[in-house]
């Protein structure tokens, strides 16, 4: 048994005490209850990283197979040109666009065939089974067609993205019962101002899901892509080269960016819906 | 017969429509390259030619749906199944690795659930991360995982089950937390006055309330397992499986081929998910419900 083992066991024991304590502790005060909440799932992700660390330094694992955090670390600070260009080629270049086309398109589409009940019947089954399909695989056709920089993985990920996006929405623009609809129609409203004023707001649910779903999907559409042929640049490039070169830190360092890049993304998109769906019940808390 | 009109009539017409748009884009995509051709042969083609021409390429910009279609059968019925140029050998690498992604996936979900349903510690620090862990993609620690298992001597089936795994056990995590905190508090109650211990309002109550959340987690989970198999294949190299097809596809620009185990992979995602819908109906209909 070696020190970094117990240093591993006891940091463990103990954050899992404090967190069973901050758990079953009701604070008076508002702030402090969230303060709490806030503590706890941190607590946790503190204590992996403390385990990894020790783990890999008490078991003397090579860090080609799994480096410590320490390690990946410096890495990361040391490589920040590299990783900014690979952020910038993939993120910016290829998630971005392809996501808000995809889901700009998605949405237009959705609001055109709202107007016929034949198009909707006949698309949404089809749309359904296209959202399970491994749409991923069309990547290597989007780089033969789109050559391969970063249009070939704009298109991959607008096509990954349409198909949640379209059900999604047409599913949202049927969420307004036949009551309201029919308030509407007492008001006189054009189907303009019952589309923007009623019906558009009562899909928000809906569309934010799909969006939500849609930002985790546009990153591995854009990365999958990168796999099938790229210019020396892009986060999927850098990870499958440097697996093949070793430097397993590199990949990590790789890893983490784009980690943070989608918890940043889809909190973006999360906090947008709050913003936007503060009326709806799951936002405004009450009962769980 | 309201049901033909209402329901198959619209996704007929609609999959007419794709398949015309289809065929006209076949001619337009492919027929550069019959015209570079012709010149280059100091002939010149007549429009018919040039449409002819475009849906019997032998390495065409789009396919033709008859050569897909002509693809498959060759690799399927006419090839034997040992065969490493059988489609049907490929698509079963695949398949078991889906499958045991898939049921450790749902298993390591299920247990998850239970915990955090039954325990408020790590409801509160896991599922935040169970969350988080999601918004990361994953397909970029695919190729780590796989090198790294290799290193370490583990290869072949397992690497593409654990990526399957990571993928599959989080949406079940979500649907079964979500189905286990469904019963009523009048019908937790009501065990509660039965003096039912926790194990029985477990198995009794929770776990046939979850029965409808976790089928529909597990249609989500099934089709996301059989992606991160095939992409699990990607960073090997092309040796077998589906995702090796369309890698190889790629290298050697056999475009027939690529859309031939683009289709296999789509057949195989809607037979996964019919048979989880078949077994979803016959659960509910033990459990006595009435159609």
């Amino acid at each position: 048994m070696n020190s970094y083992l117990i240093v591993a066991l006891t940091f463990w024991l103990a954050a899992w005490a404090i967190n069973e304590w901050l758990v079953r502790r009701h604070f008076t005060e508002p702030g402090l209850q969230r303060a709490a909440n806030l503590a706890v799932p941190l607590l946790f992700g503190v204590t992996l990283l403390v385990i990894w660390e020790c783990v890999v330094r008490g078991f003397d694992i090579p860090s080609i197979l799994l480096p410590a955090p320490s390690m990946i670390w410096t890495r990361l600070i040391h490589s920040l040109p590299i990783l900014w260009a690979d952020f910038q080629q993939t993120f910016l270049k290829s998630v971005i666009t392809g996501y808000v086309a995809g889901c700009g398109l998605g949405f237009v589409v959705a609001v055109l065939i709202d107007r016929s009940p034949f198009l909707k019947q006949g698309l949404l089954p089809i749309g359904n089974f296209v959202s399970a399909l491994p749409v991923v695989g069309i990547a290597p056709i989007m780089v033969m067609w789109f050559g391969f920089d970063w249009p070939s993985k704009v298109a991959v990920v607008v096509i990954m993205t349409f198909f949640p996006m379209l059900v999604n929405t047409v599913q949202g623009l049927s969420a307004a019962s036949s009551m309201e609809r029919d308030l509407m129609r007492t008001y006189a409203a054009s189907w303009w101002q019952t589309l923007i004023k009623l019906r558009l707001p009562a899909a928000w649910p809906f569309i934010f899901n799909a969006l939500k779903i849609n930002s985790t999907l546009a990153l591995i559409g854009a990365i999958v892509a990168e796999f099938f042929g790229t210019p020396i640049v892009g986060m999927g490039f850098r990870i499958s080269t440097e697996v093949g070169r070793s430097n397993v830190d590199m990949v990590w360092a790789e890893i983490a960016v784009a980690a943070l890049a989608g918890s940043v993304f889809y909190g973006l998109v999360a906090l947008t819906e709050k913003a936007v769906t503060f009326w709806h019940p799951s936002v405004r808390g009450g009962q769980r | 017969m309201t049901n033909l009109r209402t329901r198959i009539l619209p996704v007929l017409t609609v999959i007419l429509a794709i398949l015309i748009i289809w065929h006209v884009f076949v001619v337009i995509l492919n027929a550069p390259f019959v015209r570079d051709q012709a010149a280059r042969a100091g002939e010149t083609v007549s429009f018919a030619q040039v449409v002819e021409q475009t849906f019997n390429q032998e390495r065409p910009v789009l396919p033709a749906p008859h050569q897909i279609i002509a693809e498959l059968w060759d690799t399927t019925i006419d090839k034997p199944i040992t065969s490493k140029r059988s489609l049907v050998y490929h698509a079963w690498v695949t398949l078991s690795a889906t499958l045991a992604g898939f049921g450790m996936g749902t298993a390591l979900g299920i247990l998850l659930a239970i915990g955090i349903v039954h325990n408020q510690a790590m409801d509160k620090s896991l599922m935040p991360w169970v969350i988080a862990s999601q918004t990361i993609p994953i397909i970029a620690v695919a190729p780590m995982i796989i090198v790294v298992l290799n290193a370490i001597g583990i290869s072949g089936l397992m690497p593409k089950a654990l990526i399957s795994t990571y993928l599959s056990f989080f949406p079940v995590v979500v649907g079964m937390v979500k189905g286990l905190r469904s019963p009523d508090a009048i019908l937790i109650d009501l065990m509660r006055t039965y003096y039912a211990s926790k194990t029985q309002t477990f198995w009794k109550l929770r776990m046939p309330a979850a029965m409808p959340y976790l089928f529909t987690s597990l249609k989500v989970a099934i089709a996301i397992s059989l992606v991160g198999a095939i992409v699990g294949e990607l960073p090997t190299g092309a040796v077998a499986g589906l995702g090796a097809r369309l890698l190889s596809g790629s290298y050697y620009g056999q475009t027939v081929q690529i859309w031939a185990a683009l289709f296999m992979a789509a057949g195989l995602a809607a037979i996964l998910v019919a048979l989880i819908g078949v077994a979803h109906s016959a659960v509910l209909k033990r459990m006595g419900e009435r159609a």
